[in-house]
């Protein structure tokens, strides 16, 4: 197992360079001059040559591609003009939040949606099955930021059972009990499209499972039907769940953004778009190679857990 | 059935359909309504509330008529998701195509980038893109056709892979017919639908993600505006006037919805595997519709089956794969029932513990008597209980029929707790001695594998245990030696035979293969279409098979040492189950048939110890009753 993980983990690193490449190859698609955008078109000629010089914009694109890199390496992922500060801080800085509340997220899709695509499929065309069917569907339609706007409106204007935003009250305690009653909004507006695509995928991968001659197996020996669905038809599709799993990690990841600009949690997505609209092309950089970083990773982890739970693929 | 009418079938989707196709005729009719400008500013009439004079949905933060912004941005919105759809579909096919079709390198290379780009979690994606584009609507359609096409890429590549080595494809290649040509006369056809059904599962999503960017303001820029936009510009106001944004976003929720079933809709039509229904499961128990009396039980067989009937309703169609089966076995006997594939035995077999798959499957008819108990009337619970502690199973497969994913001791202590309250390591130390029983060598070891780690035979002696688990009373094989080699067969024979003995255990064996059924069996039934053709002790029935079709199957087994002996394969096939002529099934296969074997029902008629279903039996039975 342990030489398993060793080799997922090394043969992560060409996509981690993959998604460096990908990365700087858009920024260097930026039509116009970076520098320009910085200084502001009132800037003159000697300043923006100058702060080209000082950003290393002057030198060609695969040797500023490599400095940029080996930099990274050493920590240094470049200074954030927008908010002057080095990049690695602020976006270490905002990356818990936006943890806490996808990790949260996550988990909510993944029991919810394997639950919900369980007994879907145990009960098929049944009363269960049908109204988790449409919930489904509605789940998979709305937009997330719409669903935490109307949350917002009913659960914290109208009936005060939560706070409309933030992570931390501006006073008082930070305690955990704190946190969760500002998380659980967002991570439910959150949760709900990705717990919408897990039970979907979770039902029809049941209905797959439930037909093969093992579960009649299991039936002739007698387990209780509850067995039956829960222990022997819910491992095996766990087989094909998994990897859903780890792609919804991904989508909570990178959706938190709208989440958290609904509301105003102090996250890496709300940092990206405050980026992205004043130009500030380092910490676009920067943030999203962490993000995909610790997507890459956490698929390594599925990897991992898809070993375990199968015996027949080979570690 | 035709794709149209298959999705018209499906009322969702028809109902998707209907909202949609008034959705986009509304929006393409949107520049000759006598709407207000969407863009007119009234700062004097700012947040006027929905079903006020002169604006239907009320006025947003600048004065403006909220229903003419808001079909106006349902134009764009809509116009955008189809264009970024068709973008990504129209690249991603291509790439896929190329990738799918050229092989090799060409595929390696390309799809290496996909699945580096598919590391992305692409909404990440899309705003890398528009960061280094530029907010701008054309720029967050570009973002969200560009993330979307690896995903068409890979689709597309897996099912051109499928049809570049197909032979029509090789026809067309020898035919001297170019690449170009080939990929568009001969593939792309092909391809069409998996575009389609992508298509349709993903415009949705493009909708959204167009309207999430101009939601966040990296979408379309004022004043112009889409859904999105209208949402983002709504949510300052979101507690005072919570219509400005309700109106655009129930909208894109309408819209998203519709599509969504429309989308499951046409895959639904175009996937075949759905078309058959093929994916409903099985439930616990075989459904039972009995109609008519219910037999009493009669004899002193330990089960006994009493004019069993199952079938299968697909559809219009009803299959008697089971028509009117009696049949008994004794404590100790083993009773073969033998058939070609398709004549019945396995249904027979399963409908005693109620393990047909249902739907389709609903046993009719008659009764299956365990010790006098009927079990086609019993409910769930008592089923279950009986299930593999009296009447256990065995199944062909034994690689299909282990629970791939558990090991082989935890499989075999769960069938012994499920009917035990005993201790998880008392299930362990009866579980290793039942290995021992079936003579596994190593069963210490043993316990801990998988069963995707023993050899076949291994895993059927484990199959055998874990029937033996709860010493059953009756044992129903259901042809255990069929997927296995000759040598290990027999293996299994001999030790079924040493256990039935030892045990005392009934045995039902089925089989289509006369050489199994002469080793193992003191009686055998033959089945043909459904039903019982002759019956009768194994020696008497072997050495002077009286209906026509048993003795055509005798003679289809080789014999060893038999010289040069041609092999009579019978001709034509069994008949359809749900379409059986009247009379006896066998009668158009058979060189002795007569009219009157072609007219009215032939009664199951017993001569001694055997019985007969047949007009003009090949050898003369004594003593009929």
């Amino acid at each position: 197992m342990g030489r398993y993980i060793l080799k997922r983990l090394v043969s992560a690193v060409p996509v981690l360079l993959g998604i460096t490449v990908i990365v700087f190859a858009i920024m260097a698609m930026i039509p116009g001059d970076p520098a320009t955008a910085i200084l502001g078109s009132y800037a003159t000629p000697e300043n923006v040559e100058k702060l080209n010089r000082d950003l290393g914009l002057d030198k060609p694109a695969v040797q500023r591609y490599f400095i940029w890199l080996w930099n990274m390496a050493q920590g240094d992922f470049g200074r954030s003009f927008s908010l002057n500060r080095p990049v690695l801080d602020e976006v270490l800085d905002r990356f818990g939040a936006t943890l806490v509340l996808a990790g949260t997220a996550f988990v909510l899709c993944s029991v919810l949606g394997v639950a919900a695509g369980v007994v879907s499929a145990a009960r098929q065309y049944g009363l269960a099955d049908k109204a988790i069917t449409f919930a489904v569907l509605l789940g998979i339609s709305i937009p997330s930021f719409f669903l935490g706007m109307m949350m917002i409106l009913i659960f914290a204007v109208e009936l005060r059972w939560f706070p409309a935003s933030g992570m931390w009250p501006i006073y008082g305690d930070r305690t955990v009990l704190v946190l969760m009653k500002h998380l659980a909004m967002p991570a439910l507006a959150l949760a709900v499209v990705a717990t919408g695509v897990v039970a979907r995928l979770s039902r029809s991968a049941m209905l797959e499972v439930l037909r093969q001659d093992y579960i009649r197996t299991a039936r002739a020996k007698g387990v209780p039907e509850r067995g039956v669905i829960w222990r022997h038809a819910l491992r095996a599709a766990m087989v094909s769940i998994l990897p859903v799993l780890g792609i919804q990690a991904g989508f909570v990841l990178s959706g938190a953004v709208y989440i958290e600009m609904v509301f105003q949690w102090p996250g890496v997505g709300r940092m990206l778009v405050d980026a992205i609209l004043k130009r500030d092309i380092l910490l676009v950089q920067g943030g999203v190679v962490l993000v995909a970083a610790c997507y890459v990773m956490f698929n390594i982890v599925v990897d991992v857990a898809q070993s375990l739970l199968d015996p027949r693929i080979k570690t | 059935m035709s794709t149209l009418a298959l999705l018209a079938r499906n009322r969702l989707a028809l109902a998707g359909l209907i909202v949609m196709g008034l959705v986009v005729v509304l929006a393409l009719l949107t520049p000759v309504l006598p709407l207000p400008d969407p863009d007119v500013t009234n700062t004097g009439n700012r947040f006027v509330k929905p079903f006020s004079e002169g604006a239907l949905l009320g006025t947003d933060h600048l004065g403006r008529d909220q229903l003419s912004r808001l079909m106006w941005g349902t134009r764009l919105s809509l116009a955008v998701g189809f264009a970024a759809a068709a973008i990504a579909a129209v690249l991603g096919a291509a790439v896929g195509i190329v990738a799918g079709y050229y092989g090799g390198r060409v595929d390696n290379l390309i799809m290496r980038g996909v699945d580096m780009l598919m590391a992305f979690p692409y909404i990440l994606l899309a705003l890398a893109i528009v960061a280094a584009l530029g907010p701008g609507l054309l720029n967050a359609l570009i973002a969200v056709a560009a993330v979307n096409i690896p995903f068409f890429a890979r689709n597309i590549r897996g099912i051109t892979v499928g049809i570049a080595n197909k032979e029509f494809v090789d026809a067309a290649r020898l035919a001297g017919m170019n690449d170009a040509r080939i990929i568009l006369g001969e593939v792309l056809p092909n391809v069409i639908p998996v575009i389609v059904i992508a298509m349709s599962t993903t415009v949705g999503w493009m909708i959204l993600e167009t309207a999430g960017l101009s939601f966040l303001g990296l979408g379309s820029q004022p004043p112009q505006a889409d859904l999105g936009s209208m949402l983002g510009e709504a949510r300052a106001a979101l507690i005072t006037s919570p219509h400005t944004s309700i109106v655009p976003g129930a909208m894109i929720l309408v819209i998203v919805m519709a599509i969504n079933l429309l989308g499951d809709g046409v895959r639904d039509a175009l996937d075949p595997r759905l078309r058959s229904g093929a994916l409903t499961r099985p439930m616990a128990a075989t459904l039972v519709r009995r109609e008519g009396p219910v037999p009493e039980p009669v004899g002193d067989d330990v089960l006994s089956l009493r004019d069993l009937q199952t079938q299968f309703h697909v559809k219009q169609r009803v299959y008697r794969a089971v028509g009117g089966v009696s049949l008994g076995v004794k404590p100790g006997e083993c009773l073969g029932i033998i058939g070609e594939s398709g004549s019945g035995k396995s249904v027979t077999a399963l409908s005693v513990m109620g393990l047909v798959a249902s739907p389709p499957g609903v046993i009719t008819g008659g009764a299956v008597h365990y010790k006098g108990e009927d079990l086609v009337g019993a409910p769930y619970g008592r089923l279950r209980d009986l299930r593999g502690r009296e009447v256990a199973y065995i199944f062909q497969d034994p690689l299909a029929t282990l629970h791939p994913l558990y090991k082989v001791g935890d499989q075999l202590v769960e069938a012994i707790r499920v009917h035990h309250a005993i201790s998880n390591k008392e299930a362990r130390a009866k579980a290793l001695s039942l290995l021992r029983d079936v003579r596994i060598p190593n069963p210490e070891s043993r316990l801990d594998s998988f069963p995707h780690e023993l050899s076949g035979g291994m895993r059927q002696r484990v199959g055998i245990a874990m029937a033996l688990a709860n010493d059953p009373e009756v044992i129903i094989a259901d042809e255990p030696t069929t997927a296995l080699d000759v040598t290990v067969q027999a293996q299994i024979l001999s030790l079924l035979d040493t256990l039935r003995r030892e045990k005392g255990l009934a045995i039902v064996f089925i089989t289509h293969d006369f050489g199994v059924v002469a080793q193992l069996c003191d009686r055998v039934a033959v089945m043909y279409a459904g039903r019982i053709v002759e019956e009768g002790p194994t020696r008497a029935l072997l050495e002077a098979p009286a209906h026509p079709y048993t003795s055509r199957l005798i003679a289809c087994v080789p014999e060893l040492g038999g010289g040069k002996r041609a092999l009579h394969a019978i001709p034509g096939l069994p008949p359809a189950v749900d379409d059986l002529p009247p009379g006896c099934a066998f009668a158009p296969r058979c060189d002795k048939a007569q009219p009157a074997c072609r007219e009215g029902e032939i009664a199951l008629e017993t001569h001694g110890a055997r019985k007969l279903r047949c007009l003009f039996p090949e050898t003369e039975l004594e003593g009929r009753a």
